[in-house]
């Protein structure tokens, strides 16, 4: 399954999380979201985004100032 | 036999048994039943426009239920244009004055301007406004028709307080179509009874 990409990159609080919401209803169920974003708050947003709507964080890494999150869409 | 006894007896069996299962079961209901939020929107300038949008977008995206009551100078947050919201320095000590251009150095000082001196120029607010602006766009920061727009698609409840449209002279026509209703405290109190969270802002 391909993965659907977000440069959310340079986007303050809230957008990210904003951003992402709005992908993933693009993605099927099963299917992951990789979103890269330079928002430091995103770290922790991006956890509690998950836990929150159920759906599953499956990496989050770091790249210089560059975060990288895989969410995977559980419903 | 004497009855009373044995009602006392099932009384503390009943008491035993629900002390066991309720935490049980009201996380079962707190998981099935989706999180809600309703805020007050009473502020009307570009600053505080941002924090109810803010959360209520973001609520919104976590799949809560959000409405907002706008109220008083809120409801210039539900007029069609938004370009006319402004932010003033005057009087708000809170409010760092760094401009947003030229080198590192510069953008660093924080201008102290007295509030006697930001009074007496015409269009200070004006020029602190566009600064403001410039800032948010270098910083990323979504603008305010954005965060509304985010909130539209969302589908969060977006309700105008009737008393204040007439008391400032609104019509409905004013403001977007998206506004849900034109409702009073009555209609708003129980809503924000029934909410997980209710913020005043």
């Amino acid at each position: 399954m391909t993965t659907a990409v977000l440069d959310a990159k340079g986007l303050n609080c809230p957008l990210p999380i904003l951003k992402a919401k709005k992908a993933l209803q693009g993605v099927p169920a099963g299917g992951l979201l990789e979103i890269l974003a330079t928002d430091p708050g995103a770290v922790k947003d991006f956890e509690a985004f998950c836990r929150a709507t159920r759906n599953e964080l499956v990496a989050s890494s770091q790249e210089g100032n560059v975060f990288k999150f895989v969410i995977k869409r559980i419903k | 036999m004497d009855a009373a006894p044995d009602t006392a007896l099932l009384d503390d069996l009943i008491k035993r048994r629900l002390d066991e299962l309720l935490p049980q079961k009201l996380a079962e209901l707190r998981e099935k039943k989706p999180a809600s939020m309703t805020i007050i929107a009473t502020k009307g300038t570009l600053d505080w426009a941002y924090p109810p949008f803010i959360l209520a977008s973001t609520a919104a995206a976590l799949d809560w239920n959000v409405s907002m009551f706008f109220t008083f100078y809120g409801l210039q947050l539900l007029l069609k244009d938004l370009s006319h919201l402004k932010v003033s320095p005057l009087g708000n000590p809170g409010m760092p004055m760094k401009m947003p251009f030229g080198p590192d150095w510069f953008r660093g000082i924080n201008w102290n301007i007295p509030n006697v001196i930001e009074a007496g120029i015409p269009g200070f607010e004006s020029l602190a406004t566009v600064l403001m602006k410039q800032t948010i766009h270098n910083k990323g920061v979504a603008s305010i028709p954005e965060l509304r727009s985010a909130c539209v698609e969302a589908g969060v409840n977006l309700i105008g307080c009737q008393m204040t449209v007439d008391l400032f002279g609104f019509k409905h026509d004013d403001f977007i179509p998206e506004v849900k209703e034109y409702v009073g405290a009555a209609t708003f109190l129980p809503m924000a009874r029934d909410a997980d969270v209710s913020l005043f802002i």
